[in-house]
């Protein structure tokens, strides 16, 4: 019996496994979230990788989407990794036609802002707030962060200065996957900002 | 196994990571830039391209090769998802063209005629990731040996007929399970039985998964088609020719990425499953001699 807040991972498409064995890990109590019911158990939400395409169009053919979005709207702690993040963003630059976002974090967001996979990398990043050692990140076909408004604010970048993780409030985004690389300290910070939420 | 060491593009933690997330999706091939359109707009999480479907291979025969280039590339220019194309088992030249073209993803697949009936193509030396089939625990083994970041069980491409993807999951699932059953000492014998290296049969011994993705591959015709192989314990699927050689491609398309979310919910893919006009023709695989079937190609 796991005491504490639930938190929902949205198991729509992506690597939401990933991210609830890190919930695991961190002895939170983790669950998949498909359907508004599902929805309405969560004390947070972390939003995974994948095609933020695909997690669009499901989330809207099953009535997800305008429940995730009022839950946003009341101060739902959300976490969002890569697709997750373009998923939270109000703007998305390079996005399909007709392609849609929850938003709630006030940042324009580039999808694939690096290319192909021929260009998905790994790379030491500092990030603010965190002690220890550099957050090691995986960039898989990743978005950077264009525009960041002035609610939103960077925590961290690449060399060249590229945005590639924003905290405004409860919510958070990065542009990589700590649930992939053994990084626990973005989730402990988001399971920080629901507890206190 | 968490590497915080190694940086740089073309790390194995990049080439599988890109499968993670596509799991839980559906991979659509498609022959034209019109057809991926239609894919993404469906919400497939990737596309293959080819320049036959593999019914149209199993009917025209021949030899089947990598696409024309001006394909893949206007592809690649007509969608935003990823992209994967084939090349042939053991071309290891064509899938050099492949990563010159900017793919995301190359399948060295038994769907087109091999290049090589001795060895397949050392992924190692690639940056560009690679899927492989697989249709028992050894030859995924050896696959991810090799550097297949991925793997697809087989089925039987171009029939319709999903019987021998089952089969397929079936097997892999029963051998992995029989693996994490075994003592360490019998270990050894095991990667000798599955001609594997020792080291990575005892990772998925500890494991009792594929340190890799594992999607489900050939005749998946159907949403209902599709639930099965994700409650058989595929990570995705691929759809080749159910989906353009059926009656409503873009409708069919949909549906079968709403059974593969919820591939444990009846009633979301008995909605999902209505009108879509008709499935492809099939050919059931007991009726294709044993010479005309792919998953045999490979070893």
């Amino acid at each position: 019996m796991v005491a504490g807040p639930t938190v929902g991972v949205l198991a729509l498409q992506g690597d939401f496994r990933e991210h609830l064995a890190v919930l695991a890990e961190l002895g939170a109590k983790g669950v998949p979230v498909r359907r508004e019911s599902e929805l309405d158990q969560v004390h947070g939400l972390i939003i995974p990788g994948g095609e933020s395409t695909v997690m669009d169009k499901l989330s809207r053919a099953f009535g997800l989407a305008e429940p995730l979005k009022r839950r946003i709207g009341d101060g739902l702690p959300v976490y969002g990794t890569c697709a997750g993040l373009i998923f939270l963003a109000d703007t998305v630059l390079d996005a399909i036609e007709g392609q849609q976002t929850l938003g709630g974090l006030d940042v324009a967001v580039r999808r694939n802002a690096f290319g192909n996979q021929l260009d998905s990398f790994e790379t030491d990043l500092d990030v603010d707030g965190f002690d220890g050692p550099p957050v090691h990140a995986a960039f898989i076909r990743a978005p950077v962060v264009e525009e960041v408004g002035e609610r939103a604010t960077a925590i961290a970048a690449l060399d060249d200065g590229r945005v590639v993780a924003v905290r405004q409030g409860n919510l958070m985004g990065t542009s990589f996957h700590p649930e992939i690389t053994g990084e626990l300290r973005f989730h402990r910070a988001f399971l920080d900002a629901v507890a206190a939420a | 196994m968490t590497d915080t060491t190694t940086t740089g593009v073309g790390t194995s933690r990049v080439k599988r990571g890109l499968a993670e997330m596509l799991k839980g999706g559906v991979i659509m091939d498609v022959v034209t830039a019109d057809q991926a359109k239609i894919a993404e707009d469906a919400g497939a999480v990737a596309v293959m391209a080819l320049e036959r479907v593999p019914a149209d291979i199993r009917s025209q025969g021949g030899v089947a090769r990598m696409s024309d280039p001006d394909l893949i590339a206007g592809i690649v220019e007509a969608v935003s998802i990823p992209v994967m194309a084939k090349a042939r088992i053991g071309h290891f030249v064509e899938a050099q063209v492949l990563q010159s073209l900017g793919v995301d993803y190359i399948d060295e697949s038994e769907v087109l005629s091999p290049a090589d009936y001795a060895n397949h193509i050392d992924k190692w030396q690639f940056t560009v990731p690679f899927v492989c089939g697989a249709t028992n625990l050894g030859e995924a083994l050896r696959r991810i040996t090799e550097g297949a970041a991925m793997i697809r069980s087989k089925g039987e491409a171009g029939t319709g007929d999903v019987s021998e993807a089952t089969r397929h999951m079936r097997q892999i699932a029963g051998e992995i399970a029989a693996l994490a059953a075994k003592k360490p000492d019998e270990l050894y014998v095991a990667a000798k039985e599955l001609q594997a290296p020792y080291e990575l049969v005892a990772e998925v011994a500890a494991a009792g998964k594929l340190p890799v993705v594992l999607f489900t591959a050939g005749g998946v015709a159907t949403p209902a088609d599709a639930a099965m192989m994700m409650q058989l314990g595929a990570d995705g699927v691929f759809v080749g020719s159910g989906i353009f050689k059926s009656g409503d491609p873009a409708k069919r398309a949909a549906a079968i990425v709403k059974a593969t979310t919820f591939f444990d919910d009846p009633a979301v893919i008995a909605e999902a499953s209505r009108g879509l006009g008709e499935a492809m023709v099939g050919i059931n695989v007991a009726d294709v001699p044993a010479p005309h079937r792919l998953a045999e190609r490979g070893w």
